[in-house]
């Protein structure tokens, strides 16, 4: 085993972050490293937080590290935020919520940049949980972007999904449309202390007593956690919240449901790597001949089809590979 | 405006005249910029003529001094009965370094005292506490305990001399210590005059001094102003500040609106949780802003400032007494206007900072001093500060007539423009549910951030000038003997703060504790306890670290 | 090899509040096309170096305003050496006088930056001097 490998399974913070950085940059060695690392996987329990920008959930995800930690449960935390479309740069700014962690070595906090994945993780983010899972963490909690619209992905890397909703913000038709009512496990009532809460509590409640997902035998609680400003109550809500996440762990191992989510997580990422092992060289090198271009002309002047210009490919390069 | 028809035309018939000229004029002597802005990157015009104020009336909207709107001054008489106070703002090392200072500027005419603390104490910290770290007494005094302020206040009369203390989250506490140093030396309550800064809206906007979450931060203001209107009468209860919030680099404007907002926000919380009558408190508010580089822009704020706090005590909260309908405000000149480079420039830009703050009609300043964007100021540098004002007062002649801009086509109209633009900014944050609300959406902050971006990008691509850093820059340099305070200092005050602890009644101080934490859980007024506490020697720690355990700890929200 | 990406932290030791440089900063940075984490105002020194690590960054900008750099931004990097982490650059910025900078550039200090360097200066800096290293060579 080589030593950095070694030095990730011991939970060495600096080697794990250099291979999250690694991979974030495609560096074609990182690969062979997960490859290794991966039998040292899939034992931490993944926590999901969605919910639109603002909506508490980097200030939530701090309280419930304190209250993780008080049962020295060790935590990892990766934390996405939007890569800006214009200049490829990013402000990670949800870390400074979790500060107050920064020295407690059962804590260790990594933020991602999206670099252009759209459905609120990064494409590094599955192999960041790998190394944080190798790293012998109990719990990952991922933070996703919040932008509010394709915000599925969570789903294929967690076990529980914390959905945080805000009153008055319009949040009830959002929640709809994004899909978010479907990949809920636990939903979150944020800044509980401004009107329209109660309204809100009341109308998840009753749209969660239409849905289908309430037959399978857990229906999504509805968590309210009142102001983050009134330390004692919000304290309070947080051991709540964080009871709700232990029975949905509990009933996904009793009901079987944890080896179907595994099963759910292990085909999205046969997906994801088919995606980046075969695809992506594919068109890589295809752009860097100028062929792509070429393949694009002749579609659009109609002297092509995409079928036939994708069995073409598929001839050229899958061969290749079998006649090897 | 205009006093006849014919006027108007034959005004607008020169001014058309006038327009053409300048066409012709352009094509051989083209503008050397694109667009002319103030440092708030507010376009200004070429000319402004009677046109631009043809619909002002002046007797509602101009006035004289001391008559509602207040545009032109509170004071009936401007400064030819009082100049404005010449208030530098100092403080360093330990109580007895600050003290020596003091005594200093008291025998150089300086006429009222103003405290800079170190910043341990102005986030509520003990010297001793690992957050301290290399921070005590560098940027201000350090106080811990009663003890400390005992030996700051050693030998000024404090029923002569008023004293400005800038704290905010500990304002309960540093009020508290006031109240029992004068106790102690024997001076009534009620003969004690000053000011504490004690404004927490704008720290959330701006300069990131906090401790407890917006809503308790506004309770323990609105408990010193009960406290105050009833014992210590002649104590300004807030200074609400637009200072801060400008060189955290927001616009003129965003000053002058997010300021006034704020003053609002503490009225009505007063008034609701309180129960005072509006007149009862409003009389010992005041104001606290920056004056910029930017000359025209300044004092026409500080004009607009006045009239609309008046027009907001008159219509907003039906205030009556013409003392509430004020706005009394202390400038400083904007630090953020100085530069390392090339340093004694500094004395320039602070001389025409202060002139437009005499201007503005200022009611009290302080200039900074040549060599505070590099350290605490030296004793030489600022006695050319201080000696700056003295020179405008008594030199300049620029204090004979009150107002003396007012009427100006430009004033006016600039005076006018900025006040709508604030009012829009206002009543956005109305709309947002007030300024608490606005805090918690980031709104200010992030108008602030944009406005500072800009200028920096401004200033990189040389379409803003500061000069000796984009322009003018040369490599001589002409170092300055700057002011260094020995980490020594930071040894002496722990060991003085733990022989406090060591000698004092510890089982009072629990006491006195308790009774805090039990004011606060209740909602009742802290300032009793306080005062007790601080007697029996708690730390100034001690008391906010019982706040924010009962009220919870606010941290850096982060970047808008 | 692909393009590395470069990360950065900002953040602000010691208990003043004055964040407008480093909010300004922070912007330019992700304008320039880096990845930039800000740790807020108010970090001690082993906050901001445990932040510093966690986040593989290549360099830390320190920014203080208060006086206290003398001995806060030595020991960002003294905490950085003790955890094997010397290879990110700290560098520091705010009203640092001249007399101080001799001594911080030997506690390990790279660059300082005062008021009036330009934006771009500092990017140009960085981009000179900072060059990702892979895990490999760790
Ligand atoms: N009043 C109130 N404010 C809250 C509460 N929870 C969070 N906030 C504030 O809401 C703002 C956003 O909180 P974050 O935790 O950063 O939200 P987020 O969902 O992580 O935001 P992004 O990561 O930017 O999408 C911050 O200013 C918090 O202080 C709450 O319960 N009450
Ligand atoms: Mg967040």
């Amino acid at each position: 085993m080589d030593s950095i490998i070694k030095k990730i399974c011991a939970g060495d913070v600096r080697s794990a972050s250099r291979l999250i950085r690694d991979i974030e940059d495609k560096i074609p060695e990182a690969r062979a490293k997960i490859k290794r690392l991966y039998s040292h996987t899939g034992k931490s329990f993944i926590i999901g937080i969605t919910g639109a920008p603002g909506a508490g959930k980097s200030t939530l995800t701090d309280a419930l590290i304190t209250e993780l930690r008080k049962s020295n449960k060790t935590i990892g935390v990766l934390a996405v935020d939007p890569t800006s479309p214009f200049t490829g740069g990013a402000i990670l700014g949800d870390r400074i919520r979790m500060q107050s962690h920064a020295e407690d070595r059962g804590v260790f906090v990594r933020s991602l940049a999206t670099r252009g994945a759209l459905g609120g993780l990064s494409q590094a983010a599955g192999d960041a949980i790998h190394i944080m899972e190798a790293m012998g963490k109990d719990i990952v909690i991922v933070e996703t972007v919040g932008i509010g619209q394709q915000e599925i992905d969570i789903i294929n890397h967690a076990h529980s999904v914390l959905v945080i909703l805000v009153p008055g913000m319009g949040d009830e038709v959002q929640t709809m449309k994004a899909g978010l009512m479907e990949i809920a496990d636990i939903f979150v009532i944020n800044k509980a202390n401004r009107a329209g809460a109660k309204q809100l509590q009341m109308e998840l409640t009753s749209m969660l007593n239409l849905s289908s997902k309430s037959a399978e035998g857990w229906k999504p609680p509805v968590v309210m956690v009142g102001d983050a400003f009134k330390p004692e109550t919000f304290t309070e809500n947080i051991v709540k919240l964080s009871k709700k996440i232990e029975e949905h762990h509990i009933y996904l191992q009793q009901s079987g449901k944890l080896t179907e989510r595994m099963h759910r997580k292990a085909m999205a990422e046969i997906n994801d790597t088919l995606h980046a092992c075969l695809l992506e060289p594919v068109i890589k090198s295809l752009a860097a001949g100028g062929e792509l271009e070429k393949f694009a002309e002749k579609i659009k002047n109609r002297k092509a089809d995409p079928y036939s210009v994708a069995e073409e490919i598929a001839q050229r390069f899958f061969k290749k590979e079998n006649e090897k | 405006m205009y006093f006849s028809r014919e006027m108007q035309e034959a005004s607008l018939k020169l001014s058309r005249k006038w327009e053409d000229n300048v066409q012709k004029s352009l094509k051989n002597n083209p503008d050397q910029k694109a667009r002319f802005t103030t440092v708030s990157d507010k376009e200004i015009r070429r000319l402004y003529t009677p046109e631009d104020i043809k619909d002002i009336n002046f007797a509602e909207e101009i006035g004289v001094p001391g008559e509602f709107p207040y545009l032109r001054g509170n004071q009936v008489t401007g400064y030819r009965g009082r100049y404005w106070t010449f208030r530098m703002f100092s403080g360093m090392g330990s109580a007895q370094d600050t003290n020596n200072r003091w005594q200093m500027l008291l025998r150089e005419g300086q006429t009222g005292l103003s405290t800079a603390f170190d910043f341990p104490t102005l986030m509520g910290y003990d010297s001793d506490s690992p957050k301290a770290l290399g921070e005590v007494g560098k940027c201000g005094v350090a106080i811990d305990t009663l003890e400390d302020f005992l030996a700051l206040m050693e030998g000024i009369p404090m029923d002569e001399v008023t004293t400005s203390m800038t704290i905010n989250p500990p304002a309960t506490v540093l009020l508290a210590m006031y109240c029992a140093a004068a106790d102690i030396k024997g001076v009534p309550l009620s003969k004690i005059g000053g000011t504490i800064q004690n404004d927490m809206l704008k720290e959330f906007i701006a300069q990131k001094t906090f401790m407890c979450p917006p809503e308790p931060s506004v309770k323990l203001i609105s408990d010193t102003v009960e406290f105050c209107t009833k014992s210590v009468p002649r104590w300004n209860t807030i200074s609400v500040s637009g200072y801060h919030i400008r060189e955290a680099g927001s616009t003129a404007i965003q000053e002058l609106a997010f300021t006034l907002r704020d003053g609002i926000e503490y009225v009505e919380d007063v008034i609701r949780r309180k129960g005072l009558n509006v007149d009862e408190f409003a009389p010992r508010l005041s104001f606290f802003f920056n004056s910029h580089i930017d000359f025209f822009e300044e004092i026409c704020k500080m004009r607009a400032a006045r009239r609309m706090w008046a027009k907001i005590m008159r219509d907003r909260f039906h205030a009556k007494d013409p003392r509430s309908l004020w706005l009394r405000f202390h400038t400083q000149t904007a630090g953020c206007s100085l530069t390392a480079q090339q340093p004694y420039n500094n004395v320039i830009r602070t001389t025409v900072e202060a002139l437009a703050a005499v201007l503005g009609g200022t009611q009290s300043l302080h200039t900074n001093s040549l060599d505070e964007v590099l350290c605490l100021p030296s004793e030489h540098a600022v006695e050319i500060a201080l000696r700056t004002q003295q020179i405008l007062a008594e030199e300049t002649g620029v204090a004979n007539t009150i107002d003396p801009l007012g009427g100006s086509y430009f004033i006016e109209a600039l005076t006018n423009e900025i006040e709508e633009a604030a009012w829009d900014y206002i009543h956005k944050i109305d709309d947002l549910g007030g300024m608490i609300a606005a805090i918690e959406k980031g709104f200010p902050q992030m108008e602030i951030s944009e406005a500072a971006y800009r200028f920096q990008q401004q200033l990189d691509a040389g379409e803003k000038t500061m000069v000796g850093v984009n322009k003018y820059a040369t490599n001589s340099t002409h170092p300055l003997p700057l002011v260094d305070i020995d980490e020594k200092v930071s040894e002496e005050q722990i060991k003085r703060l733990k022989d406090v602890r060591r000698k004092r009644d510890n089982k009072a101080v629990k006491k006195s504790l308790d009774d805090i934490r039990g004011a606060c859980k209740k909602g009742d007024n802290v300032m009793p306890c306080c005062i007790d506490a601080v007697k029996n020697l708690a730390t100034l720690q001690e008391i906010c670290d019982v706040y924010r355990e009962v009220y919870g700890e606010y941290k850096d929200p982060g970047l808008y | 090899m692909p393009e590395r990406k470069i990360r950065v932290m900002v953040a602000k030791p010691g208990l003043d509040g004055h964040d407008r440089g480093a909010r300004v900063l922070a912007r330019c940075f992700r304008d320039a096309g880096f990845e930039v984490v800000y740790t807020g105002c108010h970090q001690t020194p082993e906050q901001i170096a445990a932040a510093a690590i966690q986040e593989d960054v290549d360099l830390v900008g320190l920014s203080c305003l208060s006086g206290a750099h003398r001995i806060l931004f030595p020991r960002v990097v003294e905490l950085l050496r003790e955890k094997d982490a010397d290879d990110i650059t700290v560098i520091g910025g705010g009203i640092i006088p001249e007399q101080d900078f001799t001594m911080l550039y030997d506690s390990g200090i790279k660059a300082i930056f005062t008021p009036g360097s330009s934006l771009d200066s500092i990017v140009e800096w960085i981009k000179k001097n900072i060059n990702p290293t892979s895990a490999e060579f760790l």
